[in-house]
């Protein structure tokens, strides 16, 4: 199992029924492929759909669906087609449960980077910096270095995606909890060690007691 | 009771310089015949607000090529390399805005508000310039209106009194946009009698569409 699907695994067992989910795009995506069957909830793409479902079959695509990144979907019995207003109301206004993003940095405060790298890539934020600022829960989901360099970090460096303290963040060594004392290791990847995440974290890690296995879906 | 208006003579309306609301999410929604014929005219230095500037060769991305923007004011230019390259030579000034920010910007230009306050973006370099008010001890950034001369929509359908209905996720910024312009421009796929769209149906009233573009072929 590579790092992605570990993390796209574990992510998916935070989703549970009756929520309202925003996955963003590339790893993110990936968890509503491992979602367990029981779990009966709605995706919103932020474009415009509450119940966004798969890919169409080839040469079915409808040209006026598609989910964020631009890719065709369809949606599903009972979905809902909104304008982008409505749509944000629902992320700033509470009403969204659960948003799932990658990362670039997160740091002992809680705080995301994950639009810009100045100087080098300015994609711009898109929807990210509403969807930190107003999901009731943020999941950060990526893997846990960039070509070895930490992304959990003691203050970040990259510009902030919001000044708010994200809910959980899952990587393949590792699920770290944001807390107003720190970063606290809950559960460890896959033949991980506590040692091994230290290593591979600049961030302070608060460990408490023994560090259980993450389960997977 | 409008008349069908030709592409070219709807092109013709839109001077140099135009600040121009643009429907639209990476391409899906965006009025594709109108953009084509502002292409063909050649006459640009536009200020464009939208959601993205798509990617090359498609939507706004056109416009993007043939160099008629001279402002960008957008949540995100990522998939479009032409508009980053541009905004780096400084050919294209680029004003990046959280897409909810984005919307509800637009918005308040419609619907007479003198701004909105908004908890997307405090703390980061959205922040920047602005005023930050506090309300019942949570800090929110004051984000004034942005309107425009010109908004260009495209809707599924129009009646002949300009009533409009969307699609889909291809109603994204449409909608607002058509609430925030001195003219509006829709580009329908179709173009029905009065009352073939249920008044329930009907999301921009016809009484704000100035032009309606003639069918396609």
């Amino acid at each position: 199992m590579d790092a992605k699907e570990i993390i796209a695994r574990r992510v998916a067992l935070e989703v549970k029924t009756d929520m309202l989910v925003n996955l963003g795009i590339g790893l993110p995506s990936m968890v509503a492929n491992y979602l367990p069957e029981d779990v009966d909830i709605f995706f919103q793409a932020e474009n415009g759909v509450i119940g966004l479902g798969a890919r169409p079959p080839e040469g079915m695509e409808d040209a006026d669906l598609t989910d964020a990144g631009g890719g065709f979907v369809t949606a599903v019995p009972g979905a809902a087609s909104i304008d982008s207003a409505m749509s944000f109301g629902l992320i700033r206004g509470g009403h969204l449960d659960m948003t799932v993003l990658g990362g670039l940095q997160v740091d002992e405060r809680g705080y995301l980077a994950n639009w810009m790298v100045p100087g080098k890539m300015v994609p711009g934020m898109g929807g990210a910096m509403d969807l930190v600022a107003g999901a009731k829960r943020v999941i950060v989901a990526m893997v846990h270095t960039a070509k070895g360099r930490p992304k959990i970090v003691p203050e970040c460096t990259l510009p902030l995606t919001a000044r708010r303290r994200v809910s959980l963040i899952v990587s393949e060594l590792a699920v770290i909890e944001p807390t107003e004392a720190g970063l606290v290791l809950r559960e460890l990847g896959p033949d991980a060690s506590v040692a091994q995440v230290r290593e591979a974290t600049t961030a302070d890690l608060i460990v408490e007691g023994d560090v259980p296995a993450m389960a997977l879906a | 009771m409008k008349t069908a208006t030709k592409v070219e003579d709807a092109a013709a309306l839109i001077p140099e310089g135009a600040v121009l609301h643009i429907g639209g999410f990476m391409g899906v929604g965006s009025p594709h015949r109108l953009i084509d014929g502002l292409v063909a005219r050649g006459v640009g230095g536009f200020t464009i607000v939208a959601n993205d500037t798509a990617m090359p060769g498609t939507g706004i991305g056109k416009l993007v090529t043939a160099g008629l923007v001279a402002r960008a004011i957008v949540s995100h230019i990522g998939l479009n390399p032409e508009t980053q390259a541009k905004m780096i030579a400084g050919e294209i000034d680029v004003e990046l805005v959280p897409q909810g920010t984005l919307v509800e910007r637009i918005r308040a230009a419609g619907v007479g508000l003198g701004g909105v306050l908004t908890a997307t973006g405090v703390g980061t370099l959205v922040q920047e310039g602005k005023r930050v008010i506090e309300i019942d001890g949570k800090d929110y950034l004051l984000e004034k209106p942005i309107k425009a001369d010109f908004a260009l929509i495209a809707a599924k359908a129009a009646d002949y009194k300009g009533n409009l209905e969307y699609s889909l996720t291809a109603h994204n910024f449409n909608p607002i946009m058509a609430l925030a312009a001195d003219t509006v421009i829709a580009e329908p796929q179709t173009i029905l009698p009065v009352g073939a769209i249920p008044p329930d149906a009907v999301k921009t009233p016809g009484v704000l569409v100035d032009y309606l573009l003639e069918r396609g072929h």
